[in-house]
Formats: structure tokens, sequence, C-alpha cells
């Protein structure tokens, strides 16, 4: 059965001055995401994936087009309505892991709750629940210094779903991560998709992270170029040459 | 509330670096206190050693007197009138008969002032009661005299010594005789002092065939205190001299000094305050991604700005618990204590004394704190309106846009 799309583009360019001339980095892409799915952006550096993630994130505005995220127009989001969509309903993971590094596992997963105006008692109990479906419980206290990168990245996963958001995106969430913590990262965002029905939408080029998609939108030069579906090739729309 | 938390939390966990800082600016705090301190204190203590050695409560000048003309000091003399002896007989007011005299220490010539005092005055703090102690000296019936360290040192004279001074009578004869030095006095202030012989004011007035004369008449502090300053007008002859009057030339110094202490005291600030502006342009640049990630978060650039703010103001405060701390004992004890001179200080033309007494005030200590801390917050919101200009996707990439 079709779900209602939650992520729709028209059309959607980025253009980058670069001196005097411009960079394109997404080209008419015209793009439609279902709630609950699991996909990824793949192409090589500079295919336009991270830019089209973080126009989907609401970091980015489009240059020309228009793009429909959780039904709010992103082109016409002032900064303030941009921040307000990213806090109540998108959820970010970071090639890099980005936490927070004076704050402790606790503290960093807490932080959206925060903004969110969320009571302490709740907060606890969301935090706990979040950290438990990443298996990281008991670590609540240490500091991201003293965690490994998968468990970093496992922190950065429970801070993008602690406030369970319709929308998860993941920019390369494996690149930093060896082969057993990436397959265990994705196990883990797999079961989260499942069991929340939050729709992943991830940025990468990593094997790994491909086997467990079940749509893979291909970006060459700013462009798809391919939409695979379920492990087969889907109809690619026709752009432009 | 929210970012309050999290600007608190951010410093906490900041640890050493936060610590540093906050030391460092301590560190500002009590040095601009303790300078202020330190000024107001000699500035107190010129003014209050001058009163007590010299000015008192205020004075009458005999109307030819010019303390800046020398020559006025020929004819500046006159019979204390009665209104004013009254005063005297009470207690309540000196008398110095001032003359102009000659010594030749070594068979130089130097050109001082001759000056007496009553010996059993209790007007000033001039100790004018060793006169009286020396009044009955043996010998070839040499006048006990009185004169200060600054004055010994220059003409060369000890305690024992005497010297032959020469001064002109009320009728312009020439006269001259032996003096005795009884005492050579320590005094802060350089104006009793200075090229100075004090002699009690009996044998003066004898020798200068001024009988009952006098140059100025000193009041007794308390006396003036007690009276309103109408009690005290001119009587003929004589102008009453406030201590508003007497202290202009020193409030004049200290207003010349003030300028040089605000400068110290902006240079203080300046540091402290470069200091906090530094740490948060550093905090900035080292925190971009940290910056894209609170943007990512849903935070606004409001906010991020306003957290940043909040967290150099919490330096400021934090670091006023630190220098209370530490401060206060450690000013109260030097205040306590003062801060021993070393002589050389003497030449300096303040009345310091051998040791300098910090004041510090209430308005002091509460002004300092709430202008660094004013200063502190603006100083930290000058490089946050940066972020105002971040795109969150350089941010991101640890990009200042």
């Amino acid at each position: 059965m079709q779900n209602s799309a939650i992520i729709k583009t028209e059309n959607l360019s980025k253009t980058y001055p670069l001196g005097l001339t411009a960079l394109k980095a997404l080209d008419t892409v015209n793009l439609s995401v279902a709630t609950g799915e699991f996909l990824g952006f793949i192409g090589p550096s500079g295919s336009g994936k991270t830019t089209l993630l973080n126009i989907i994130g609401c970091l980015d505005a489009p240059t020309s087009g228009s793009a429909k995220v959780l039904g709010q127009p992103v082109e016409s989001l002032s900064h303030k309505e941009a921040a307000r969509l990213r806090m109540n309903r998108i959820g970010f993971i970071f090639q890099t892991f980005n936490l927070l590094p004076v704050y402790t596992v606790f503290e960093n997963v807490e932080f959206p709750l925060l903004l969110l105006g969320m009571d302490a008692e709740r907060r606890r109990g969301h935090v706990m629940d979040a950290l438990q479906w990443v298996g990281l419980a008991d670590r609540a206290d240490s500091k991201p210094a003293q965690l490994s990168g998968g468990e970093c990245q496992r922190v950065a996963i429970a801070r993008a779903i602690v406030k369970k958001p319709e929308l998860v995106l993941a920019d390369e969430p494996t690149a930093n991560l060896d082969a057993k913590n990436s397959h265990h990262i994705m196990q883990t965002m797999v079961q989260l998709n499942k069991e929340l029905k939050t729709t992943f939408v991830f940025a990468t080029h990593d094997e790994k992270v491909m086997a467990y998609l079940n749509r893979k939108i291909v970006l060459a030069d700013g462009r798809i170029v391919k939409d695979e579906a379920g492990g087969q090739k889907s109809n690619v729309r026709d752009q432009k040459p | 509330m929210l970012t309050l938390k999290l600007a608190l939390r951010n410093i906490v966990g900041a640890g050493i670096r936060t610590w540093l800082n906050v030391v460092a600016l301590s560190l500002s705090f009590v040095i601009i206190i303790f300078m202020q301190g330190l000024y107001n204190g000699m500035n107190d203590q010129v003014e209050r050693a001058t009163i007590d050695a010299l000015y008192g409560g205020g004075q009458y000048w005999q109307k030819l007197y010019d303390p800046y003309d020398p020559l006025s000091l020929t004819d500046a003399h006159a019979v204390v009138p009665a209104n004013i002896e009254s005063l005297m007989t009470n207690n309540e007011a000196t008398p110095i008969l001032i003359r102009q005299a000659t010594i030749y220490p070594e068979g130089h010539f130097r050109s001082i002032l001759l000056k007496g005092i009553d010996p059993n005055q209790h007007v000033l703090t001039l100790p004018s009661f060793l006169l009286n102690e020396h009044r009955n000296l043996k010998g070839d019936g040499s006048i006990p005299a009185l004169i200060g360290t600054r004055m010994a040192k220059s003409v060369g004279l000890q305690k024992g010594d005497e010297i032959t001074v020469q001064w002109r009578d009320v009728h312009g004869t020439f006269d001259a005789r032996d003096m005795k030095i009884v005492e050579v006095m320590k005094t802060p202030v350089q104006e009793i002092d200075n090229d100075q012989i004090w002699i009690s004011l009996d044998r003066i007035q004898e020798l200068t065939s001024m009988p009952g004369q006098a140059t100025m008449v000193v009041l007794k502090q308390k006396v003036k205190d007690q009276k309103s300053e109408a009690t005290f007008k001119n009587v003929p002859g004589w102008n009453f001299k406030n201590l508003e009057f007497l202290l202009a030339d020193i409030h004049a110094l200290v207003k010349q000094k003030t300028i040089g202490a605000s400068i110290l005291y902006t240079i203080l600030l300046f540091l402290a305050l470069l200091a906090i502006f530094d740490t948060q342009v550093l905090s900035i640049f080292r925190r971009k991604k940290e910056i894209g990630t609170l943007m990512a978060l849903g935070m606004t650039r409001a906010k991020i700005i306003r957290l940043f703010t909040i967290e150099g103001a919490f330096h400021a405060f934090l670091a006023a618990i630190v220098a209370a701390l530490y401060g206060i004992p450690l000013l109260v004890y030097i205040a306590r204590t003062g801060i021993a001179l070393p002589a050389s200080y003497d030449t300096m033309g303040y009345a310091f004394g051998e040791k300098l007494l910090p004041a510090y005030s209430a308005g002091l200590m509460i002004g300092t704190t709430l202008l660094v801390l004013l200063s502190t917050t603006v100083v930290s919101f000058l490089p946050t309106r940066r972020i105002a200009r971040l795109k969150p996707t350089d941010a991101l990439r640890g990009r200042l846009s």
C-alpha cells in the first residue's frame, strides 16, 4: 500500500556561486518519498546527495524549483520556521557524529527534548528508552570522548530518534565506522524504521549501507540517474540530458 | 531559562578552560578594585595627614599673607583679633607666625621660613611639645628648634646640631641667633618640613619684636565641625580660609592622578574584556560545528547568540564570585596592614606616610563588579553577531561563512 509523500521535490535545483562561474549541485530533481521508507541517495562525492539531504532537512534552500517536506515548502520557510520544523519533526545523524563534547551521553540525547520544553521526568524516560534502543543505557553518564566511534554514532542515533521524529536524515552515518559497527548501526536503524515507522533517508556511498536500503536513488552530477526500489530497478524519471 | 540552563551546562562542562578564564578575569576584578582602593586610600591619607598636621579645621590668614608670594611675609603679621583670640584661649585654635629667614649650612646661603608655634598647642599633630621639653637649653642660650627629616637631609643637619639663623625684625633690622635642633620630626606632610624651622611662638615674637602677633591662626578640626560655616566669617584684617580652599591644590593633584588612575583602570578593564572577547571569538571558531549541530537540532540563531552571550556573561559572574572568595580576604588584609613604602616615596610631593592604606568603598566594589559584568556581557555579545550570518550547512562543515 502506498503511503502519503513525506518528501516531494519538483524541478529542484541548487547552484553555488564559484568565482565568476556557478556550480550546479542539483539539477531539476524530481522526487517523492513516502512515509516509512528506508531509502538512500547514492553517488560519488560531488554528486549532490548531501545538498539534497540538506534541502530536505531545511538546512539549505533551493535556488529554483520546490521541495515540500512534511507538508512544508522549504523554499519559503523563514529561519525560525525551518528551525521549528527541524526541532519538532526531523532528526539528523551526521558522518562525524556531531555530539556536544561537554555533555554526557544522557545530556546529548536529552538535548532535543530540552528544546521541545518537555518536563524532566518525561525527558528522562524518553532518553533512557532511546538509549535502550541503541544499547547504550549503561553509558548514560559517559562523555563522548570516552566512547568508541560506533558508540558515538549510536548516541547520535538515539539523539535523532529520541523525540520520535517523522523523518530521520543520515549523512554518511557509517563513513567513520568499521564494518562490524556499520552493520550494527544499520541494523539498529532498520529496527527503528520498523518499530517507529520513521522514514529514514541516507546519503551514502558505502556498500554496507546500500545493502540495507529498500530504495536506492542514484545521483550523478546533481541529477537522479537511477531509482531502484525493493532491490529492483524502478522507472527513472525522464530528466533532461 | 533553557538558554540559561544550557549556558551553565556548557561552561561547567568546559571544565579547566572555563576556570582558567574565570581565574584570569577574577584577577582583573581584584586588581582593578585594589588599584582603585589604593588611589582612594592614598588620597584619603594625603588629605587626612595634611589636615591633621597643617590645615586643621580651616585657617585665618592675616590679610596680606600669600603663601605663593614670599615677599608678602614681610608685612603679613598682625595682632590676633579678640574674637579669634577667644578660640585660642579655649585651645580651639593656635596661631603661627611666619618670617623669612636665612641659614648658612656648610657655608652656603639658604632661604627658609622661620615659623613660630605654641609648644602647648593641641590643634595640629605637629610635635611642638618637643620645643617645650628643651625650653631651658644650657650653654650659650641657643634657641630650641624643630625641623623635619627632609629639611635635615637637604641641609645636612641632625638632632643636636646648631645652626645660625638670620632674620629681619618688625623694623627691618637684621638679627641672628644660633638655634639648636632638638628633634628631627618625621612627617609625611612636606609643607611643614621643607625649608622650614619651627621654634616656639613666644620666642619668635620676642626675636622679631612682634608680641601677640601671628601670620595665621589654625582652627581645631572639632571646632570647625561643631560650628556652622557662617560662624567663621572674615574679621577685619583677617581672611578665613576653609578646608575646601586649603585643599584645592591637593584636590587638583588628586584629580590629575585620578586621570592617571582612570587610564590604568581602563587598561585593566580593557585587558579583561579582551580576554573575554578573545575567548568568545575562539569559542565561536572552535565550536562552529557545534553551532551547526545546534541549528540542525532546531535552535534558532537568536537562541544560539543568546546562549553564547550568556556563557560569556557567566564567566564574569563566576569570576566575581571567585574574586570575592580570595579577593575580599586579601584586600581586607592589605587594607589593615597597609603597604610599606620605601623612603624614596617621600620625594613625590605626596603626604603618603610610611604605609599606604588602601580604602575600598562599597560603591567601588559594586560599581566595578557591575561595570565588569555589563561590559563583559556586551563584549560577549559582539563576536556572536557572526553567528547571525552563519549558514547551518557551512557551520556543520566547520566553515565560517
